[in-house]
Formats: C-alpha cells, structure tokens, sequence
C-alpha cells in the first residue's frame, strides 16, 4: 500500500530553524526565491537559545587593537591549524557585519560608555570580542532572527522532522519527514536544500544538548552521499553543572571565568596555573593578580588560565578528577563569589552580568553564586565535524546539498573558540542562503523518486508493526549514550574505541527490533524510534575517526597517543558512505593556507 | 529510594483523563525527569513537549498542582510528595495530545504586530549609539522565552477565549519591546487600543506572577502601553484639539 503524504514545493528547503537556518532562510528569501523552513520543534525555540556567552566579531569597540587578522589568526591556532582556512578568513572578515546587521533588525546587545555594543573577554580570544547581552545572546539571536524571518515570507513548518534526503541522480530533490503533532508523512519537494540541523549531542550520557541534538544532518547527508570531515573532534565544554544528577551537564557559561570565575579543586589550588601550553605561553599570565586585571579590562594584562581553550581546560579539570582533588560530586569548584574580595557590591554585580546563571542554580541546585562555589565538571557541548563544504559556498559534496553552523565542518577545526559558534551561524547561515538560492534559481527542479519516498514511510512505521514485542528505544539510545561517553569520551585509547565499534553494531540489531505502542500523533517513543539511526550513525563515524587519528590534537586527546604529532597536522579525516553501504574512512591533505595568511598567522604568534 | 504519584493528564482534542503513575524519585529531579522517567519505563508513547531542560526555551509548560510553570525548573522538593502530583497541560490552548497543547495560535498573533523599523543610523558607518541606560527597560522584556505561561493564565483567554480580539500579556510585552526600543520609529498605539483589545486587560496581575523569567509585565509593560492609548485617544485636551483639527 502507497504511503499517504502531504507534498509542497519550494526552491529552497532549509532544515532547521536555528541561527544557522532562519539566517540561510532570511537571505534566500531576500533574494526572490520560495523558502520552507522544516524546524524540528517550535520556531524559537531550537538550541541556539541555550548559546549564553555572545558572539564573537572583530568590531574593536573595547580594544581598537582586535581586527580580523587577529581574529582569524585566533581562530586558526585554537583550531590547531586543521580548520579550512578560507572559512576562518571569510569568518572572521564577515562577522562584524553579520552582527551589525542584527542591530538593524532589533537585537539589543549590552553597550560600551560610548553608546557602541559592549564586548567581553572569553576563552581563546585575544581581546575581548564577543558581544553579548548579560549571558543570554542566543536567546536575543534567535528572536531577532524570528522576529525578523517571519515577516520576510519564508513558510515554516513547526515540530517536522525531516527523515530522509530525496536525490535525483545525485542531485538533491528535496526530502521527506514527518510532522509530530498529527504524525503525517511530508514530503518537500526542493531544488536545493540546507541543512543546519545542529549537533550531536545526545549521543553522549552527559551533554549540555537539547533533545534535538540527534546528528540528523551528519547523518542524513551521509546517507545521501556527501563526505563527513573532522568527526574526531568532539567538544568538550569544561564547565557543565555536576549536581544534582538530573542537572548534570547543563552548560556553565564560559562568561562566568570572562568575568573573574577561577577554577579551584579540592585543596583549594588554582590548577590551571599548573599547566599551561607551549603556544599559549606568551599569552597567558603566570600570576593570579595579572588574570585579575585581565579580567578587568586592563590591557596590558594577559588572560588568567582558566580562558585558555575549551579542550585544555577540560583536560585539566578531568586530570584533577582522577587524581583524587575534585569536588563532592566529582566535579572541581568554580569560583565567582571570590570577587567580592576585590569588588563592592560583589553580589549585585554578579547578578546584573551572570543573571541566568545565577539563576539556573539558584533553582535548580538550592545554591547561590554570589556566595559560594558552583562545582562544574565537562560536558558534551559542540560537534566541529560535520557536512564538508565549499567554503565560499557552503555546498557540500552532493550537488544542491549545502550545509551550514555546527552541522557543518571546518570553520572550527579540532576545537572551537567560545563565541565562534554564534557568528558562524550568521556568517555562513547567510553564505548558505545566498548560495543555495542561486542553485535553485540556474537548476530546474528535481525529479522525486517515489519508491524512496515509500521506503521511507515503511520503514519509520516498522517499530509500530513490533509494538510490544519489540525493544524500548529509550533503553537503546541510553545505553548508547552511556557507552559512548564511557569508551569515546573525553579520553581516548584504541582498545575502548575498538569496543564502542562493537557496542554500536550491537546496538544497531537491537535498533532494527525497536518496538513501540500508541498511535503516530506526538508520540516521544516513536520520534526516539527515529532518531537511533542518525545516533548510531555519527556514533560510529565518530568512532573510526577517532581511532584513526594516532595523535591528540584540539579536543581529541588519546591516552595512548599524547603527544601532538606532526605527520597527523598535514591530514583531515573524511567519512563516507561506501558502495556497499559500509562506513569508510580516508586521510584528505589539509588545504594550504595562501602565504599571505601564513604571514598573519605568524606575526599574531 | 522513594516513590511519588504523578497523575497526568492523558488524552486528546476528543476528551481525556487523568491517569496515575508511580515512579521512583531521587534527589534534585524536577517535574521534567520525573514526566520522562514514566515515558521511558510506563508510557512510551506519552506526549510531552521539552528541548532545553535549563529553563531557557520555554517549551515545557504545563499546570502543576493546578499552578502554571514550567516542568523543567519545578522541583520536586517543592511539591508535597505525599499525595499525587497532577500534571495537566495548560488549558488556554487547544489540547493535542496529553501535555501538549496547540499554541499556534501565538505565532499568528505575532505576525500580525507592526515589526520593528529602525530610525536612520547614527553613525557614517551605518552603526547606532544607545546607552545601557536606555537599554535596559526593553532588555527585560526581552528576556521574554515564549513559553505563554502569561498567555494561559490570562482570564480574558482563559475564561473569556477573547483570542480573536485579545493578543495577550505576551504581545503586549512583545509590543511594549517595540515601542520602547530606543531606535524603533514605527506606531502601534492605534493597533493597541483597536486590533490588540488592551483594553481588556484590569491588570490583575496574574501574569506577571506566573513569568519564569521574572518579566515585570504588568506594570512595565501593560500599563505604560496603557498610557499611551490613554494619551492618543481619551485625553479631553487631545480629543478637543482633534476636534477642532479633524485630526
């Protein structure tokens, strides 16, 4: 029998709904073309609300010294130089306007003494960049691009979920999905299409991720095709809440160490003191009152520890963990209340620059951070692997099929700044937009294979067939999250690694008998059905990456190889889909970088 | 470990019922682990609506114990324990199914406000100046996270289903965001006083108690627009001076 479905047609489709697709999905409207926007939950509410620091752009407002040079140069050493360079340059040249231009459209960012928009310190960044409003800048983001979007003609389809990419003889077509609330088949039909699904998140125990983060566009443009790259590097955040359990892994702003946070552990030592890269070295103050003054706006301080890169931080924290000198719950302190030694009115200030931090914890752990410390431990925080794009383009490897923000790869490389995800939703949201409405526009439409759709369709109904008999998917997905975290976590050694290969084919037989009850209307067990082979998918692709690259660079660290090695910095790993449907995976060269961005990677040294 | 009763409600557009579950609790959960936990174990096919569990998106809300808010922030050490807790989704909007409830109904209202529309840039370089001072009012109404917690315990919504004349707390601080941003230079008081029914609301304040995120609706928002169609439209000076203007 036929599976029912709805069809619409546009030129462009934008899957997702979050910085990256409403900024893809504005910009293709603007120029002329039909957009549909498939949002996995409601419009505003996708994960880009939880980003709390700010947006990372080279507007030099606090400190005339930043330019995009500086932040290029930033983006390329933090990303241990495998990042596609064209798109840290075309980055950070481009970021400052993308945030400019938010302003145009309502977003009220927090403002210098002089009326411009205020930017602060964080992690990595040489000056401070990020504009921010207190530590809420996704939320103020995502509205003032919804706020923006919905007036410019794009049609959105709320709480879809897309399941499959339609291709034409290796063109895409469109794709087909299902809508949650009625549990009807969709099927959009498109002449190109963008995805900017987010993360991956919830394919570990502990993340800071929505629901959302199930790898959809890692893995459905995978299915189609195109090549995956830097699946290796998955982020770590090195301060997510540790207690009470049901909290953990919910994200602890970087902002509280921008605004004078120190980590301490059990002995009440400042750690990160202990352990400071080589390339960091000349950047880095190697005396408490100096990161003090750092964080106080002097400009001839240099930034305390506590803000050198997500990666290394986390390591540290989980070093202090193993040996013994972590906090109650297993996680070490983080300390803001402290600046009330230095600073009157200590509490208020806290309150008007950390609000929904103090919050957060005022609520959810009964404690007070304007009074004592919050213990934080790492969480699983930003995928910089993803979809391999054009950097101008944002195309990826299947024509028609672009990509944009954290579904996407190379702007990061092996490890991403704070603040770098915000503008890279902007800057290539927009680049995406623009592109893929000018291949709708030069290609005709798609030829839709039907059978594919159908396949499609019997296969998400499968899981009703089982019913009972069949598995819980809940206890699938959670048992691949807590061997995910426990075997491909933050540090890593073959032989785990060899084993999560086993445990994800296991689990992939066990997701083939995944049974469910009920009818199709919003029904969680069912949508959970759905998301295990996108999970399992990245999972494994995750995996082989991981256990091919023999050195720790950027966020991966390999207990068995620790060093940083310099054969591996010439090579970026890519997966792909193999003519048998098994996963391959292979050493591409890391594009050279033109001799005059060499040079300003040499002279920010 | 210990045992609650959640009893929640179960049912669609046709009717529905509560229904009791028993599931174990532990330290620090909140409504939200405990709605997911009996999805997972009891009721897999348990509608429930969620994303961010941190308070920040303001997809979770539902009446607990009778009381709006979001699962995600309601402790369970603040709820008694010893009787059944009711979970039940919010009764301003349409039901779907079980806790989640239709709320299209809000993006449509949105739609229909005057979106935001610049004054001419300050600076050569097409940049604005505005100073924190200024900012600040309409920071806090944009703290605003859409969860329409304000929108469903509004009576003229929820008692009255003025839907058709009645945009809500929630567009009111929406409008209010617009009208006291220091660059927008569109009206709205005409659309306030007769597409958006301000008038309706006698400011009981109901909504103001009920915002996660602490947003001074009432007094911040609801009655300043109020002044303002006060100002435009029933001020006797105002209305004697249009009367010899036509204006």
């Amino acid at each position: 029998m036929a599976a029912e479905y709805k069809t619409y047609t546009y030129d462009v489709l934008v899957v997702g709904a979050g910085g990256a697709g409403l900024r893809a999905a504005i910009e293709a409207a603007s120029a002329g073309v039909k957009v549909g926007v498939v949002c996995k939950s409601l419009l505003g509410k996708a994960h880009t609300v939880m980003a709390e620091g700010g947006v990372a752009a080279a507007l030099a407002n606090v400190d005339d010294r930043d330019s995009w040079r500086v932040h290029f140069a930033d983006t390329m050493r933090g990303g241990q130089y495998l990042n596609n360079w064209r798109m840290a340059e075309l980055h950070a040249k481009e970021a400052p306007d993308r945030v400019r231009e938010l302003e145009a459209w309502g977003a009220l960012f927090d403002r210098t003494s002089d009326g411009r928009i205020l930017q602060r310190n964080f992690g990595g960044h040489r000056y401070p960049r990020l504009a921010h409003v207190g530590d809420r800048t996704g939320l103020e983001m995502i509205r003032t691009l919804q706020d923006h979007g919905i007036h410019s003609g794009m049609e959105v389809h709320m709480e879809c979920t897309v399941l499959t990419l339609l291709l034409d003889a290796g063109r895409i077509a469109g794709a087909f999905g299902y809508d949650r609330e009625k549990g009807h088949f969709i099927l959009w039909r498109a002449k190109a299409v963008v995805l900017a699904t987010g993360g991956i998140g919830r394919a570990f125990q502990v993340s800071s991720n929505s629901w959302e983060y199930t790898g959809d566009g890692h893995a459905l443009a995978y299915r189609a095709g195109a090549e995956l790259k830097d699946m290796e590097f998955v982020q770590f955040h090195p301060t997510g809440m540790v207690w009470p359990p049901s909290v953990r892994g919910i994200l602890v702003t970087e902002g509280v160490r921008g605004e004078g946070g120190v980590l301490r552990n059990s002995e009440g030592r400042r750690f990160m003191f202990d352990d400071i890269p080589d390339n960091y070295k000349n950047q880095t103050a190697d005396n408490e009152e100096e990161g003090w003054r750092y964080t106080q706006g002097d400009k001839n301080a240099r930034r305390p520890p506590e803000l050198l890169t997500r990666d290394h931080v986390a390591r540290c924290i989980n070093r202090e963990v193993k040996a013994g000198r972590g906090s109650p719950h297993g996680g070490v302190f983080l300390d803001i209340a402290w600046i009330k030694e230095r600073l009157p009115n200590a509490a208020e200030h806290i309150k008007k620059k950390l609000p929904s931090m103090y919050h957060q914890f005022k609520q959810l752990a009964d404690i007070d951070i304007t009074q004592v410390p919050m213990e934080v431990g790492p969480t699983t925080h930003y995928m910089m692997g993803g979809v391999s794009v054009d950097g101008d383009t944002q195309m990826s490897t299947v024509p028609g099929l672009f990509a944009a923000g954290e579904v996407a790869a190379g702007l990061h490389g092996a490890n991403r700044l704070g603040g770098n995800s915000l503008s890279d939703l902007l800057v290539f949201g927009k680049r995406a937009g623009e592109y893929a409405a000018e291949f709708a526009r030069k290609n005709g439409t798609a030829a839709i294979n039907d059978a594919q759709a159908e396949g499609a369709a019997r296969a998400a109904l499968e899981p009703f067939d089982r019913g009972a008999q069949g598995e819980s998917p809940f206890a699938i997905q959670h048992e691949l999250q807590e061997r995910m975290q426990a075997l491909v976590g933050i540090v890593r050694e073959e032989s785990e690694m060899r084993q999560a290969l086993e445990v994800v084919a296991g689990l992939r037989k066990r997701a083939a008998n995944a049974g469910i009850t009920g009818n199709r209307q919003y029904n969680g067990g069912w949508h959970a059905a759905m998301d295990l082979d996108n999970l399992l998918d990245v999972s494994e692709a995750i995996t082989l990456a991981a256990i091919e690259r023999k050195e720790s660079r950027g966020a991966q660290f390999r207990d068995d190889f620790p060093g940083k090695s310099d054969e591996w910095a010439k090579w970026n790993l890519i997966v792909k889909r193999g003519g048998g449907g098994e996963m391959q995976i292979e050493r591409r060269a890391v594009a050279e970088v033109p001799a005059e961005l060499k040079q300003v990677i040499e002279e920010m040294k | 470990m210990a045992t609650a009763t959640f009893r929640i409600w179960r049912g669609d557009a046709k009717g529905g019922a509560f229904q009791d579950y028993a599931t174990e609790v532990s330290e620090g959960m909140v409504v939200l682990d405990a709605v997911h936990q009996i999805q997972a174990q009891q009721a897999q096919d348990l509608a429930v609506r969620w994303n961010c569990k941190a308070g920040k998106c303001g997809s979770c809300s539902a009446e607990i114990n009778g009381l709006p808010g979001l699962m995600c922030m309601t402790r369970l050490n603040q709820l008694p324990l010893d009787k059944p807790v009711t979970v039940e989704p919010m009764h301003s909007f349409p039901p779907v199914r079980d806790l989640v409830t239709d709320v299209s109904w809000n993006y449509e209202v949105k739609k229909r406000i005057k979106k935001f529309k610049p004054r001419k840039p300050d600076a050569p370089d097409g940049t604005w100046r505005m100073q924190q001072a200024d900012v600040d009012r309409v920071q806090e109404f944009r703290k605003c996270i859409e969860c329409y917690l304000c929108q469903d315990v509004c009576h003229v919504l929820r008692e009255h289903n003025k839907h058709e004349e009645f945009i809500g707390p929630r567009f009111y601080v929406y409008t209010a965001a617009l009208e006291m941003h220091p660059l927008d230079v569109e009206d709205r008081v005409s659309e306030l006083r007769h597409d958006y029914g301000i008038g309706y609301c006698n400011i009981t304040t109901c909504c103001r108690q009920v915002c996660p995120e602490n947003i001074t609706i009432t007094e911040n928002a609801i009655i300043p627009l109020k002044e303002r169609v006060v100002d435009r439209f029933y001020d006797p000076l105002t209305r004697l001076f249009r009367v010899f203007t036509g204006k």
